[in-house]
């Protein structure tokens, strides 16, 4: 696998697998926090408070 | 001090030790929790945060989701390093130890299956970019136009262009993923990504995943390597390997999708 590129992970594809990936498990002992729609945090938001004048922190 | 429970993954019996520097989310090394066959890999976190509440604010919190994501995945680096882990969503957490095991008796053989599904595989994330036809063009039409006619007509000219590049980006992405899925024993499709929060530059046409054995994976990732080049303007992009987070759900994939849950 040398010629892959290593680099650092990007949060975008990190955040692929996190939020919408992973086996979602509900029921009644957990606090019902798997139910919290993760998918549908409105990642827009967070965006204009990372192009405000911060560089992106997931680099290029 | 009691906490809550994190759930990270849940795996079978693994005989090797998890690398000693892994630091797990809020700080706290990830544990084992065994109960009959399977193992549970959590971490201890303060209700302060991890409770609904907290959770829910801090998750729109660029800077603590990044980290807490960065700790969860790291955790779940460490398990593929030694075994086959089944991932969990980001922030699955429970009261206490009895409600990680209830969950676990729960949802034994949904976990025994996927895990055997999962054995000794790992996910290739595979993107593909077109260039934007301005991005493209831009170049091109350094030269002003001399007149409104001549406006036109170079818009005219970058329209077509766009929409040529478009269809063969379409064309590129849709051989690719057939290519790639036939060397896979699964594959997932995730939304595109936007490129306001990728920072990457040109249009997000393909965002792929696919399961693919460990043996197979050199060969997986030569076959991409050597598309890489085909088409000018395109661009392709691998990540990996992962773990199976997108073929974690019970029907192969993932339980919802970026357009929502019923």
């Amino acid at each position: 696998m040398t010629a892959v590129e290593r680099r650092e992970i990007a949060l975008v594809d990190l955040l692929d697998r996190l939020l919408a990936g992973g086996v979602v498990i509900t029921g009644d002992i957990t606090l019902r926090i798997a139910d919290v729609d993760l998918v549908r945090i409105d990642l827009n938001a967070l965006i204009s408070s990372v192009n405000a004048d911060v560089p992106s922190p997931w680099g290029d | 001090m009691t906490g809550l429970r994190y759930v990270y993954a849940v795996c079978r019996p693994f005989g090797a030790a998890l690398q000693a520097q892994v630091g797990g989310v809020a700080g706290d090394p990830p544990r084992l929790l065994t109960h009959r066959g399977l193992v549970a890999v959590v971490s201890h976190v303060p209700e302060a945060d991890f409770a609904e509440e907290p959770l829910r604010s801090h998750l729109e919190d660029l800077d603590w989701l990044t980290a807490t994501a960065r700790a969860h995945q790291q955790v779940i680096d460490a398990l593929t390093a030694v075994t086959t882990p089944l991932p969990l969503r980001l922030a699955t957490v429970f009261r206490d130890d009895s409600g990680v095991r209830v969950m676990m008796e729960e949802r034994e053989e949904s976990f025994l299956r996927t895990l055997e599904r999962l054995d000794g595989r790992v996910e290739w994330g595979v993107k593909v970019y077109v260039e934007s036809a301005e991005e493209q063009s831009a170049a091109a039409a350094a030269e002003k136009p001399a007149s409104g006619r001549e406006y036109l007509l170079q818009r005219r000219r970058r329209t077509r262009a766009g929409e040529e590049m478009w269809q063969r980006a379409e064309e590129f992405a849709t051989r690719l993923h057939q290519a790639l899925s036939g060397r896979a024993d699964d594959a997932r499709l995730h939304a595109p990504q936007n490129p306001a929060l990728s920072g990457a530059a040109g249009r997000n046409v393909l965002n792929a995943a696919y399961l693919v054995p460990r043996d197979h994976s050199e060969e997986f990732v030569e076959l991409v390597d050597r598309t890489k080049d085909d088409v000018p303007g395109i661009r392709v992009e691998l990540t990996g390997p992962w773990a199976a987070y997108s073929f974690a759900g019970e029907n192969g994939g993932t339980e919802d999708s970026r357009e929502g849950r019923s």
